[in-house]
This record gives C-alpha cells, sequence and structure tokens, in this order.
C-alpha cells in the first residue's frame, strides 16, 4: 500500500469514528421506543418509587405544546441522572440527564408535547429509581 | 449552527449555566409545504465540562424543543473556571463553545 493511500484511509477511518462512537452511546432502543414502559425497559428502569423529592417545575396549561419548559431537581442525595418522559408523546423518552463531578441534579429545558399528557421523571440513585410526575394540559400540539 | 449562547455566573455556592443552541430540532414526522417528510434532524448526545472535568452528559430525542434550551448547575466551580459544551446530532454535526465562569 502506498503510504499516501494509507493516510488517506486513516483519515477516511478518523472520519468516521465520531458517529460510530455516538451510535454506540446513544441508547437508540429507548428514545425510539413509541410506548413509555419499553422505553423505561431499555433504560434497565426497575421498580421505581415514587418520591416527592423530586420538583417539577412546568406549566398547568401549555397554549403551545412546542415549547414546554420544565424545570426539575432532585433532592435525593446522590442522584446519578434524570430522564424526563412524555407518557403521550409518539416516542415518550424526552431526555437522560447524566452528572458527574459536582453537577447538581438539576435541569431546565424545553420540550414538545403532542397532547396533555403526564410530564414523567425518572431518578437513577444507585441501582434505584425514583420517580414522580406532573400534568400538562396542552392546547396546541407541538410536535409536527 | 455555530451560534450556541452561554453564560455561566456564580450565584451563591454553585455555578448557573444557560445554554441556547441554535438547531431544527426535527422529528422526522413533520411534513413541509409539498407533503414531503422532514427527515429527522437532531441533537443526540450534548456533553459539558468543567475545565476539562466531565460534569455532564445528556442523551436526547427527537421531543426536545427547536433550539434547544438548557440549564444546569455546578457546585465547586469558581470565577475563571472554564465551562464548555459540545453537542453532536444524527447527521454527524457537532458545535462546541466554551465561556468563562463570572461573579454574578
Amino acid at each position: 500500500m502506498q503510504r499516501r493511500d494509507f493516510l488517506l484511509g486513516l483519515a477516511a477511518f478518523i472520519a468516521l469514528l465520531p458517529s460510530k462512537v455516538l451510535a454506540a452511546l446513544w441508547n437508540k432502543a429507548a428514545f425510539e421506543s413509541v410506548l413509555l414502559n419499553d422505553a423505561s425497559r431499555h433504560l434497565d428502569i426497575n421498580a421505581e418509587i415514587p418520591s416527592a423529592d423530586i420538583q417539577i417545575i412546568a406549566p398547568d396549561r401549555a397554549e403551545n405544546g412546542a415549547i414546554v419548559q420544565v424545570e426539575v431537581k432532585s433532592n435525593i442525595v446522590n442522584t446519578e441522572a434524570i430522564a424526563i418522559f412524555v407518557e403521550k408523546n409518539p416516542t415518550p423518552l424526552i431526555a437522560n440527564f447524566m452528572f458527574s463531578n459536582g453537577a447538581e441534579p438539576y435541569v431546565v429545558t424545553r420540550i414538545k408535547m403532542a397532547e396533555t399528557s403526564d410530564i414523567k421523571i425518572v431518578v437513577k440513585v444507585g441501582g434505584r429509581y425514583f420517580t414522580n410526575a406532573k400534568n400538562v394540559v396542552v392546547l396546541e400540539n407541538g410536535c409536527g | 449552527m455555530d451560534n450556541m449562547k452561554m453564560r455561566a455566573q456564580l450565584k451563591g455556592d454553585f455555578v448557573e449555566v444557560k445554554v441556547l443552541m441554535s438547531h431544527p430540532m426535527e422529528t422526522g414526522r413533520r411534513k413541509d409545504d409539498f407533503d414531503r417528510l422532514v427527515p429527522a434532524h437532531f441533537v443526540q448526545l450534548l456533553t459539558a465540562t468543567l475545565n476539562g472535568k466531565a460534569v455532564l452528559e445528556a442523551q436526547w430525542g427527537t421531543g426536545v424543543s427547536k433550539n434547544p434550551y438548557l440549564t444546569f448547575r455546578l457546585k465547586g466551580a469558581k470565577v475563571g473556571d472554564i465551562v464548555a459544551v459540545t453537542w453532536y446530532d444524527n447527521h454527524g454535526a457537532t458545535a462546541t463553545q466554551d465561556i468563562a465562569v463570572t461573579s454574578a
């Protein structure tokens, strides 16, 4: 093999690398699940314990389902991850946030809601899962 | 798509980081004016670091709103520390930006 061909091949391989690494990291099965239970199962969520120590701030009524701001704070010690689900969305898993090195278990983000539904939060603490939910009435669908 | 807006402010015992990204976040279910499906195009992974050390990893689906907004908080960070955020989308595009922590 010519040195140049080898280098071109190597460059191509490196160019391809990030998407492959990403595909391995991103939980495709969970994000493409159309049922909330399937999405939870693909995240290895088991035996959810209801907890009022998970604070969810979201509007009671959303005029526009395309942008619903949600704030989530976990007061449970050693929270590792916060997953956000919208039960009645075409794909219920919205996001999964994993915290480390001093990041607080706190996020504010904006999500799409297809229709009136619960926003369900699942918090991971060690091998245990805690949950809470907040209902949001959606006046105009946001999942074009 | 490189106009990520960021702010990192010290607020008492934590630093609050706010990020506004520019991204279409297409679900793959929307139809255009000619009734053709617009292909899915969305951020799948977002990572944040504090002085190069990983603090947050977020995996996203298509349910995050267009032009994603995110706030997160870091304990133990101080003025002058560098917070960097990088996203990767399903088309292989990526953007990264960093900012120094300021006092509120």
